[in-house]
């Protein structure tokens, strides 16, 4: 598998906002990769920068070879964009709108593929409709059309699902799930941590424009083991001053990190002998959000290069 | 080339969708000016041996075809950057030269409409020749030119609709109004004769209206020059401002 991203020690000042710190991952080609981040850690300027929207002050970037700034034509012909921000033109209609982006790209009567786009994204019964007239999840799915008209094998989704309902978002995965095991890399950057978890293969986190993990989604999840057991107790005895040292309180229920399904029983027996009365009980794996808040907190490291992952 | 065609054609229709407030409006416009001001000196006015009305209709041509270019590509860019669908051209392997080219070419395209519109239908109200129609080419497509790409700075350089609104009201408007559109600048003072003469757009109407008429203030020839190298300036300008990015990438 060739390179199709790669970002080489990318800096990035917008005043005072250092917002890209010396920023490198490479991504494969066929890969589905998550950028993850709070809001302000990078993710859109990066995306920016790899798009030509923005000027890295310093760094490289290259789509499958070409260097977005020195040979920015063949770059921009290799990517497909869906900005964040919720953009219309409101003069044409949608059949328009995507006739026009084709023709930015240098096609042609691009109509049976534009076609096919709307059946995918179910958008057929609106292709005259002009965009004015689009609800806000139909304009996010004419985005998603306009930066696939040229067929382009690196495409890069910049929060797509933000405000978005369910079922246009299983929609849309599917599609985008569909373009990506026909081969497309899928840049995919969301708030949503349990789409990111379902969807990509690896993950990048920034944090203050650095790169704070890199790694599979599997090795991230192992970097934080163990399950966690919530308890609701019942308002009759609290739990003892031992227990809560032991027990984060989240929501009225009390959440104990386990490394291992034996420190269960200690823990039910010590309640028990307590006089508490369990109202109800949960236990749950480890997850992405688990890694995240972690990794935010400062309990990983900084993952300097493509291949250290989160430090133990 | 297929990217600048479609960006020029893309530009062309947002204006001729809008067509009764791009196109129809600035003629019933330019029309009104003449009705009042024939009406009222027509009897009583020759500028240069030419009754006043025919006088005024090259000038009312010229400053539609330059105001309209101007409006055309700074209210295209500033509408775009504001709600953002800017980068829909900014996204595209588009060059910046062609990204010139469409928006100027599309300004100079809404500024020639509008002027033979406006030509068409004052010219029921006097008596019009054509001396010279290749000196009214040159000059309606170098005027349009100038401004459509003075427009693409404006709508570059503004963040906002009133700053725009300000360099249209405050150096647009007095430049072509008072570059000779209602009256010869011989009939000014010395000294504000020589400030017309710092006026591009005072050659653009008088090279335009000697090829109606045959008599200008000053020789077109030294009007050409003055608005050939004004083109070369202002779309040098706009070049460089563009390669750089300058407040569309940062």
């Amino acid at each position: 598998m060739g390179v199709a991203v790669s970002i080489e020690q990318v800096e990035k000042r917008f005043g005072r906002l250092q917002a890209l710190d010396g920023v490198s991952l490479q991504i494969a080609e066929g890969e589905f990769f998550g950028l993850l981040g709070p809001n302000g850690a990078g993710k859109t300027t990066l995306i920016s920068c790899l798009a030509g929207l923005v000027r890295p002050d310093a760094g490289k970037i290259r789509v499958l070879g070409r260097d977005v700034v020195a040979d920015y034509r063949a770059a921009r012909r290799l990517l497909g964009v869906v900005p964040q921000e919720l953009v219309f033109d409101p003069f044409f209609s949608v059949r328009e709108t995507l006739r026009i982006q084709s023709g930015y790209f240098g096609i042609r009567n691009n109509d049976d593929w534009i076609d096919e786009i709307l059946a995918n994204l179910d958008l057929t019964s609106k292709a005259e409709t002009n965009m004015r007239r689009l609800s806000g999840g139909m304009k996010r799915r004419v985005l998603v059309a306009q930066a696939l008209v040229h067929k382009p094998p690196v495409i890069v989704l910049d929060e797509p699902t933000a405000g978005v309902d369910v079922e246009l978002r299983q929609g849309l995965w599917h599609f985008v799930q569909r373009l990506n095991r026909e081969g497309h890399t899928v840049i995919l950057t969301t708030h949503y941590l349990e789409e990111a978890e379902a969807l990509c293969g690896r993950i990048a986190m920034l944090k203050q424009g650095q790169v704070v993990a890199l790694d599979t989604m599997s090795n991230l999840l192992a970097q934080f083991p163990g399950h966690t057991l919530s308890v609701a107790l019942t308002a009759d005895v609290a739990l003892p001053e031992v227990l809560r040292a032991q027990a984060t309180e989240v929501d009225g229920r009390w959440q104990f990190r386990l490394a291992g399904f034996e420190e269960i029983e200690p823990l039910l027996r010590a309640m028990r002998e307590a006089g508490c009365v369990i109202d109800d009980m949960r236990l749950a794996q480890a997850d992405l959000e688990d890694v995240f808040v972690g990794v935010m907190q400062g309990k990983g490291q900084r993952a300097g290069n493509e291949n250290s992952g989160v430090a133990q | 080339m297929i990217e600048f065609r479609t960006l020029l054609y893309k530009e062309v229709l947002r204006f001729w969708k809008v067509g009764f407030q791009t196109v129809a409006a600035p003629v019933l416009s330019a029309l009104l000016y003449l009705l009042i001001f024939s009406h009222v000196l027509d009897a009583q006015v020759k500028v240069n041996g030419v009754p006043y009305a025919a006088f005024l209709i090259p000038g009312l041509v010229m400053m539609s075809l330059v105001q309209n270019a101007f409006a055309n590509s700074s209210s295209s860019l500033i509408q775009s950057k504001i709600t953002g669908s800017v980068v829909f051209v900014l996204l595209p392997p588009i060059s910046y030269v062609e990204f010139f080219l469409a928006y100027v070419v599309a300004a100079m395209l809404r500024g020639l409409m509008v002027g033979l519109g406006v030509l068409v239908v004052t010219g029921f109200f006097a008596p019009l020749t054509f001396i010279a129609p290749q000196w009214i080419l040159i000059f309606a497509l170098l005027g349009g030119g100038i401004l459509g790409a003075f427009g693409m700075i404006a709508g570059i350089w503004a963040d906002k609709f009133d700053q725009l609104a300000g360099f249209q009201n405050f150096l647009i408007m007095p430049l072509t109004m008072l570059s000779g559109v209602f009256y010869s600048i011989h009939s000014l003072p010395a000294f504000w004769q020589q400030v017309s003469h710092l006026n591009p757009v005072f050659y653009m109407i008088d090279g335009f209206r000697f090829g109606f008429f045959g008599v200008s203030d000053v020789a077109p020839e030294i009007s050409l020059m003055v608005v050939a190298m004004s083109f070369f300036v202002v779309s040098a300008a706009t070049l460089a401002l563009l390669r750089s990015g300058y407040k569309l990438r940062y």
